[in-house]
């Protein structure tokens, strides 16, 4: 992806070959570690059909090949079977991310027809009760449910958890469960500590200890399962000391659509200041990715400072996480402070430690912030 | 245990992968579930002739008529096996 010698200054931009169209903000779940900006609630004005249609096409003529419906709850919009219809005989591979809330046995069927090649289904633990409070909704039998029935229409299943201090103890448990419920690829993946998240980070980040429990539970069933399921494990990068290649480059393979119609390298990214991000509504997917100055800022190693600029890895893991860089250090051209080479690493090793070493804060001392309308505007306001 | 791989063995791509010729690549590719597998122009021959019907010794007849003189059949046999071990495909 990247072009050899270190003088590339703007290098010709790659293919936007992962696509991914969140269809609305809408959720009838609540999950205090949302990856939808705090300010959801600002949003309402969702791109129809005819703009989505569109998108679809002209990011597929780009090169796009992976295509994700994601949210929000995709299952929301009651023209995603239209879209996935539209999707796959443009020649996506088309993956269907959901919480499994708003499915029933009709809509599977009906996504088949329509050429859907595979779901992903969220579970927020594999207790009910835990999971049914995290999401602010009773959806543990449906989820379970809607899980068998995706096996008996022979779709690819992924299964996909948060883990955090919550649940990060039932990693066993959790484990089980994806086996019962015969999952092709399991993700466990570690709650990244953007938005809603870092508000209630106090009570999702795990302990050290926690985590090297969880983990040798996921070796464990990863050896028993090898050929059968796949497991993968992304532990929270705050505990690694070389950061993230996040989103495998600004600019470089990813573009989001939010619901509005806004152009993003990635879903997060609304976050970092001094950026006007393109609409589809007014410029062509060609524009947004090849020539909008949103895309062009972090992309390739330009913008880059000390000790990025003159690392050997800069093309391994392009110095991280832009937003993550501008939340703990106030500039996104810094280094991810998840390398141990930034000067702010030991600041945030610090704070990890300081968090992770009080109780877990109970729910009457320090509520949950639980991502909801009521909530996301009281945040915009804020 | 999986049967040793000959050349009456019948591959199937597996539910998970799909394959198709992708423009924007210039080569044949494999879906699956988030991700892609480009692939070089010999796997790509292969793989287009496996259909969960015709043996190895099928596909390596329809490729020695398609590239004649080209010696084949240990390197569609390796391939496949790679192919098996990466879960792409399975032996029916």
């Amino acid at each position: 992806m990247t072009t050899a010698g270190s003088a590339s200054s703007s290098p010709a931009p790659g293919k936007p070959l992962w696509l991914l169209a969140e269809l609305t903000y809408r959720c009838p779940l609540q999950c205090p570690y949302c990856s939808n900006p705090l300010d959801f609630a600002r949003y309402k004005d969702e791109l129809d059909t005819a703009d989505w249609i569109r998108v679809l096409r002209e990011a597929r003529k780009m090169g796009a090949a992976q295509l994700g419906f994601s949210g929000g709850e995709p299952l929301l919009r009651p023209d995603l079977e239209e879209l996935i219809a539209e999707a796959r005989q443009l020649g996506y591979y088309t993956n269907l991310i959901t919480s499994g809330v708003g499915m029933d046995e009709a809509r599977i069927k009906a996504f088949k027809t329509a050429g859907l090649d595979h779901i992903q289904v969220s579970f927020q633990a594999s207790d009910e009760a835990l999971n049914n409070y995290l999401g602010g909704t009773d959806s543990f039998r449906h989820k379970y449910e809607m899980a068998r029935l995706l096996k008996k229409y022979e779709y690819p299943m992924v299964l996909n958890i948060v883990i955090h201090r919550q649940n990060i103890d039932q990693m066993d448990d959790i484990l089980r469960m994806t086996v019962d419920l015969e999952a092709d690829y399991v993700e466990l993946a570690s709650t990244q500590y953007y938005g809603w998240s870092k508000l209630n980070e106090a009570a999702l980040l795990p302990t050290r200890e926690q985590l090297q429990r969880a983990e040798a539970s996921a070796r464990d069933y990863q050896a028993r399962m090898k050929g059968k399921m796949k497991i993968i494990y992304v532990v929270p990068d705050y505990y690694e000391n070389r950061p993230k290649a996040c989103m495998n480059g600004w600019g470089a393979i990813f573009l989001t659509i939010a619901p509005d119609g806004s152009a993003l390298p990635c879903h997060a990214a609304r976050q970092l200041p001094g950026l006007t991000f393109p609409n589809v509504r007014e410029h062509s997917v060609e524009w947004i990715w090849n020539d909008s100055p949103a895309f062009q800022r972090y992309r390739g190693d330009d913008w880059m400072k000390e000790p990025c600029r003159s690392c050997p890895d800069k093309h391994k893991d392009f110095g991280g996480c832009r937003c993550q860089a501008f939340m703990l250090t106030g500039d996104a051209c810094n280094a991810d402070p998840v390398c141990d080479k930034s000067p702010h690493h030991a600041a945030l090793v610090a704070q990890v430690d300081a968090i992770t070493s009080r109780p877990l804060p109970s729910s009457t001392e320090k509520p949950l912030v639980f991502r909801n309308t009521r909530n996301s505007k009281a945040l915009s306001e804020a | 245990m999986p049967e040793p791989l000959s050349l009456d063995s019948t591959p199937k791509l597996s539910a998970m992968f799909r394959l198709q010729w992708e423009e924007a690549q210039n080569c044949h590719v494999l879906l699956y579930p988030e991700g892609m597998v480009k692939l070089s122009g010999s796997a790509g021959e292969i793989l287009k002739r496996v259909d969960g019907q015709t043996s190895v010794s099928g596909i390596v007849d329809g490729l020695k008529a398609q590239f004649p003189g080209v010696p084949l059949d240990a390197d569609v046999l390796k391939f496949l096996e790679v192919a098996h071990d990466n879960g792409w495909l399975r032996f029916v």
